[in-house]
């Protein structure tokens, strides 16, 4: 049984947190695969002359 | 929460989402993706598919961020013109402050973002673009002079350029040359719109040339800028962009535009009101299919470069 009837001010605050939420979520999907292909690529490694040196 | 909150609360604007996504006008930023994705892939450099994907993306979003300090801005001018009246901050639905948060907020994110996926140059490119959108064009050009939409239609042309400076990390003749084209086409096509929109613009006061100089003027302005965009977007066709492909494009859709506009500077107002404007408003449509083919030829000529074809 529903106690109140749902406004339509609640529907636009349903919908914008959900499109925040989905946002933020493909902002770590892009930020963890941005790593992945940095990482993989070698992008992240110190130059040859720096890893010689030590 | 009570009904009375409830009550109470309707009365300020509450925005959906998509009235944030609004913000960014999101058709503007079509044009972005696409000329941004035709420089970056047109560039000799290859990129990493996923990278390429960000690239594209952060640069839509630093053009959606220049659209909403637009809107920021011109909340004004947008209250009173019919074209731009359901914007969401003159429709109440997002507040002028609103605007300008996501406005900067944005503009942030994605030139570091773009910093941190692929390079400075291509950060520093997108930065100026939306300093120069939101700034030099909104802030200042668009209400001082007639010649707004001829100098700030560089915003609208530095995307290729990014688009390059992502894959190769620098700028180029190619990269300027895409520029060019973007530059050039921007005041016949919106000429061509202040023509049948006057009334919008002459109510909110900005100094459109068909306010200032009158319309005879703004015709003969659109027939001698297509003819100088025509010698460029033809001559274009014989340089690295360029290729048979894009020639023949070039060819037959600046013959198609000159007649076009020839059409607009032959004929007076009174055979304009007559007929709703609708040489005009051709020309206008036309336009946007003439961008899109042209940066669409580049894109085929660089597909088929790996195979031998593309090019000269």
């Amino acid at each position: 049984m529903s106690f109140r009837e749902e406004h339509e001010l609640h529907g636009r605050r349903k919908g914008r947190n959900i499109g925040l939420g989905l946002t933020l979520a493909a902002f770590i999907v892009i930020i963890f695969g941005l790593t992945v292909v940095k990482v993989t690529r070698g992008d992240f490694e110190p130059p040859r002359g720096q890893v010689e040196g030590n | 929460m009570s009904d009375a909150t409830i009550n109470s609360t309707r009365q300020q604007p509450e925005a959906g989402f998509g009235d944030y996504v609004a913000l960014l006008k999101p058709r503007v930023m079509s044009l972005v993706v696409f000329t941004a994705a035709v420089g970056l892939l047109a560039a000799p450099v290859p990129v990493h598919p996923f990278i390429a994907f960000c690239a594209i993306l952060f640069i839509a979003i630093g053009g959606g961020a220049s659209g909403a300090l637009n809107m920021w801005w011109d909340a004004d001018i947008d209250a009173r013109m019919k074209r731009t009246a359901r914007r969401p901050v003159p429709a109440g639905k997002v507040t002028a402050d609103e605007a300008l948060a996501v406005g900067v907020a944005l503009s942030g994110f994605s030139v570091t973002m773009l910093w941190l996926a692929t390079n400075w140059v291509a950060a520093a490119i997108l930065a100026f673009t939306i300093f120069f959108y939101a700034v030099i064009y909104t802030m200042w050009l668009k209400r001082w002079t007639p010649q707004n939409i001829v100098i700030g239609g560089a915003a609208g042309a530095f995307p290729p350029m990014i688009g390059w400076a992502v894959a190769t990390g620098g700028v180029s003749v190619e990269s300027v040359l895409m520029f060019a084209l973007i530059f050039m086409w921007t005041p016949p096509h919106f000429w061509a719109l202040a023509l049948f929109m006057n009334s919008d613009y002459e109510n909110a006061g900005v100094p459109m040339l068909t306010v200032t100089h009158g319309r005879r003027t703004t015709r003969n302005h659109i027939f001698v800028y297509t003819l100088l965009l025509a010698v460029l977007a033809v001559g274009a066709g014989f340089t690295a962009i360029g290729g048979p492909i894009y020639l023949a494009v070039a060819v037959v859709l600046n013959a198609m535009f000159v007649l076009g506009a020839w059409g607009i500077w032959r004929r007076d107002e009174e055979a304009a009101a007559a007929d709703k404007y609708i040489v005009e408003k051709k020309f206008f449509k036309m336009s946007l299919l003439y961008l899109f083919a042209h940066f669409g030829a580049i894109l085929a000529e660089a597909a088929l470069r790996p195979w031998g074809l593309g090019g000269w």
